[in-house]
């Protein structure tokens, strides 16, 4: 009987529909008639434009410089013009400055060579993939530089994080079907840079049939030493806290990160991007995004270039339907709804998700304790939010409201649908500006 | 336009209203064995019962500008308020109790949610003290309907006994001391399984006691349902139901004058109304901590309270009172008693100088 490990306290279990898409293999979207290119597709400072409208463009060409530490360039996806700039509403809300890029009649594939990184030191491998505007694919996109860069500290485990624990997105597992080779050489890239005693691949159980391929490929490929762990299924396993508990069995303590228990997790997204970065300087500039949903006439897994607008998007897949009363860019569980379909894919788009219209009613909190039983921090969502809801912001803070990382597993199994989560993002905006 | 709103953009179709659907099903098993034990009068009681909380509740929102008969919460309150009425009661009895409930306890609070008592248990301890000797007429269950006796609720005709000096002797010598008959079935059955036939026939309900409360079959089927459709969890029946039993192993013989060691287990569970208690009254969401340490402080006090007042109080009431109890201090075990959070690390005490 095959061993499932999993993190101990809180989680639910959201039905998966990932059977929508996850047989479809990755399709590449035909280039769109015009690319919105947003300079802040990443955690930490937007990246500086450095051309202007009118400019011609190459592919892969460096659009938006990194403008500080934490941040990351940004390149063109295509060969084209600029057309405008422009300020552009992202599907999470924020507003930033983005090129508008008409693409040429015919565009070429500059990324061919392959270079032999073998020769390279892990600090010209970290230029590289800062150079190429890498950022973390899972959705938080913080660059992937700055997560690599451990500053002396040793990595005891370097943990691939292939959980896709969110309903609908299937982009993660058909990589692992479909670019198998390819992430294991970018995981031992990352491994040549880190140099950890040990690499877990964690994947859930309803990915086993990609993880027994990835075990056949590192067979094949006679790679040792990277050892893929099963997981059993459970939201929120794909944060890296839950995902280190159920990997290392250890847990981050409050307001610190992997590296300082010694674990540094990396999305099997973001890996495939390493790979192209290092070995033919390729940037990252197209992604594999999940079309999916009720409301998505054909679920796809689409290759589309970053900038992609998600209307053109959705209409490669179908359109959506006239009764879609949401659009969603991320997981259900943790992603952005939002209204325009103008918006672009970034970096960090996992999927886009059209979903019909919820038959719930928000009622009275009743007590019953579900959201404290199911928090996977070992919060109280309930006094928080009852603080909140009164403008105790304070009172809220000190019950541990910043470590709530927002997962939703409270307000997925309140049965009085109480809108929790918004009232946590709400208390730690007003929390912070007392 | 499409609909902008927070996330979580899933959620689970378990709400309030399915829930208390789900606990009236789990009810209506032990309700039905009520009604065929003790005929037609009972369930006149059940629907009197129902009926005047929905009233209430529904004119009580018509104050409010509110419609929450749709939840369902009254109807459960007004059933279990029915389930806590001896058959032959009469009817004003359970409107009283089922009126107390939804407006005292529940509407000046705030209602749903608000209330800081479990409704039901306080409708039916106000009527009992109220009117004490109507609820204390027990009527006998279809299978003795011969046996005068056992119009007496076999637990308090063992307490009175005792009181009264008879010692040495376990339920079973007690109660056939007394008289007491037993079903031809819980003879078999317990002559196989070398138990006591009065157990047998407490555990399928062949017993005198209020409508709902007799059957402890049913009652736990009911019960296991619920944590299988994960309205409630297993802790607190079982943390309960658990330490109530221990207590009685150890110290329940001592007022018989058998010393430590020497008390009955399975009886004592199976009567008295604890099945009814454990697995759906001290699970109410409203009035019981919500965090899962405090779910287990708030059950072993409910066990032990329980304990405390039936082997060695004056009232036949152990199992509300020990709830209500612990209703009263559930804010309190909330606000000590909380989850430990992840990756808590305790705070390096700073030298002293």
């Amino acid at each position: 009987m095959l061993h499932l490990s999993t993190f101990r306290r809180g989680g639910v279990h959201p039905d998966d529909r990932k059977e929508l898409s996850k047989n479809s293999p990755i399709e590449v979207l035909p280039v769109p008639h015009n690319l919105v290119v947003p300079m802040s597709q990443h955690l930490g400072a937007p990246a500086q434009l450095v051309k202007a409208r009118g400019d011609e463009v190459r592919r892969g060409e460096l659009i938006g410089q990194a403008s500080s530490f934490v941040s990351a360039n940004v390149h063109s996806p295509v060969r084209g013009k600029i057309v405008d700039v422009t300020t552009v509403r992202l599907a999470n809300g924020a507003t930033c400055q983005a090129a508008v890029i008409q693409p040429d009649e015919i565009q070429g594939d500059e990324f061919t060579v392959r270079h032999d990184w073998q020769q390279e030191s892990p600090e010209s491998l970290l230029a590289t993939i800062r150079d190429m505007g890498i950022v973390g694919m899972g959705g938080a996109t913080f660059p992937t530089h700055v997560k690599l860069a451990t500053q002396g500290k040793k990595v005891e485990a370097l943990v691939i994080n292939a959980v896709e624990c969110e309903p609908y997105l299937t982009s993660d597992y058909r990589s692992m079907l479909e670019r198998a080779d390819e992430t294991i050489e970018g995981i031992r890239i990352i491994a040549k840079i880190l140099s950890p005693q040990k690499i877990i691949i964690g994947v859930e159980a309803n990915k086993l049939d990609a993880a027994a391929h990835l075990e056949e490929r590192l067979a094949t490929l006679k790679v040792t030493g990277i050892e893929i762990q099963p997981l059993k299924m459970k939201y929120p396993q794909g944060d890296e806290k839950q995902l280190l508990k159920a990997t290392m069995g250890r847990e981050v303590p409050s307001g610190k990160l992997p590296i300082d228990i010694g674990a540094v997790v990396c999305n099997i997204g973001t890996v495939y991007a390493v790979w192209e970065a290092v070995v033919f300087h390729k940037p990252l500039i197209e992604r594999v995004v999940t079309v999916s949903g009720e409301a998505v006439a054909t679920p796809r897994n689409v290759l589309c270039p970053v900038g992609t607008r998600t209307g053109d998007l959705l209409a490669f897949c179908g359109g959506s339907a006239e009764d879609a009363d949401r659009l969603i860019s991320g997981g259900p569980m943790m992603g952005f709804a939002f209204a325009d379909e103008n918006a672009p894919v970034t970096k960090g788009t996992s999927g886009i998700l059209a979903l019909k219209a919820e038959n719930i009613e928000t009622g009275v909190c009743v007590s019953c304790g579900k959201c404290v039983a199911h928090c996977p921090m070992g919060l109280m969502p309930n006094r928080m939010f009852r603080n909140i809801k009164y403008g105790r912001y304070q009172e809220a803070l000190d019950l541990g409201l910043l470590d709530c990382k927002e997962c939703g597993c409270c307000a997925f199994i309140c049965p009085a649908h109480l809108p929790l989560v918004q009232g946590f993002k709400l208390g730690k905006k007003m929390g912070r500006r007392k | 336009m499409k609909r902008v709103s927070a996330s979580p953009h899933v959620h689970t179709s378990m709400d309030i209203r399915k829930s208390m659907l789900f606990v009236i099903i789990a009810l209506l098993p032990s309700a039905l064995w009520g009604v065929y034990a003790f005929g037609l009068r009972a369930l006149a009681v059940l629907l009197v019962s129902v009926a005047s909380a929905l009233l209430c509740e529904f004119l009580l929102g018509l104050i409010d500008g509110k419609r929450t008969t749709g939840d369902l919460s009254a109807v459960v309150t007004g059933l279990l308020i029915g389930m806590n009425m001896p058959p032959a009661v009469p009817f004003y009895i359970p409107v009283i109790a089922a009126c107390f409930a939804i407006f005292v306890v529940k509407w000046t609070f705030g209602g749903l949610g608000c209330n800081w008592m479990n409704p039901a248990l306080a409708g039916r301890v106000f009527v009992f003290f109220s009117f004490s000797s109507a609820m204390s007429a027990f009527s006998a269950p279809r299978a003795l309907a011969a046996d005068a006796l056992a119009s007496a609720t076999p637990l308090s005709a063992v307490k009175t006994a005792i009181g009264g000096g008879m010692m040495h002797l376990d339920y079973e010598g007690v109660l056939s001391n007394l008289g007491y008959s037993t079903t031809a079935l819980a003879d078999t059955v317990g002559s196989a399984l070398h138990i006591s036939p009065y157990t047998v026939d407490a555990f399928l309900g062949n017993i005198g006691g209020c409508i709902g409360e007799v059957s402890a079959l049913l009652l736990i089927a009911g019960g296991i349902f619920l944590i299988a459709t994960k309205v409630i969890t297993w802790h607190i029946p079982v943390v309960y139901l658990g330490s109530f039993a221990i207590l009685s192993w150890i110290f329940g013989g001592v007022r018989a004058g058998d010393g430590l060691f020497a008390g009955e287990v399975l009886y004592p569970l199976f009567t008295g109304g604890l099945m009814l208690g454990a697995f759906f009254m001290a699970t109410d969401w409203v009035t019981t901590p919500t965090s899962r340490r405090g779910e287990i402080v708030f059950a072993l006090g409910c066990g032990f309270f329980t304990f405390l007042i039936r082997y060695f109080g004056s009232l036949p009431e152990a199992v509300s009172l020990a709830i209500i109890l612990m209703n009263i201090l559930t804010p309190t075990i909330d606000r000590y008693i909380r989850p430990r959070k992840f990756g808590y690390v305790k705070p390096v005490k700073e030298a002293s100088k």
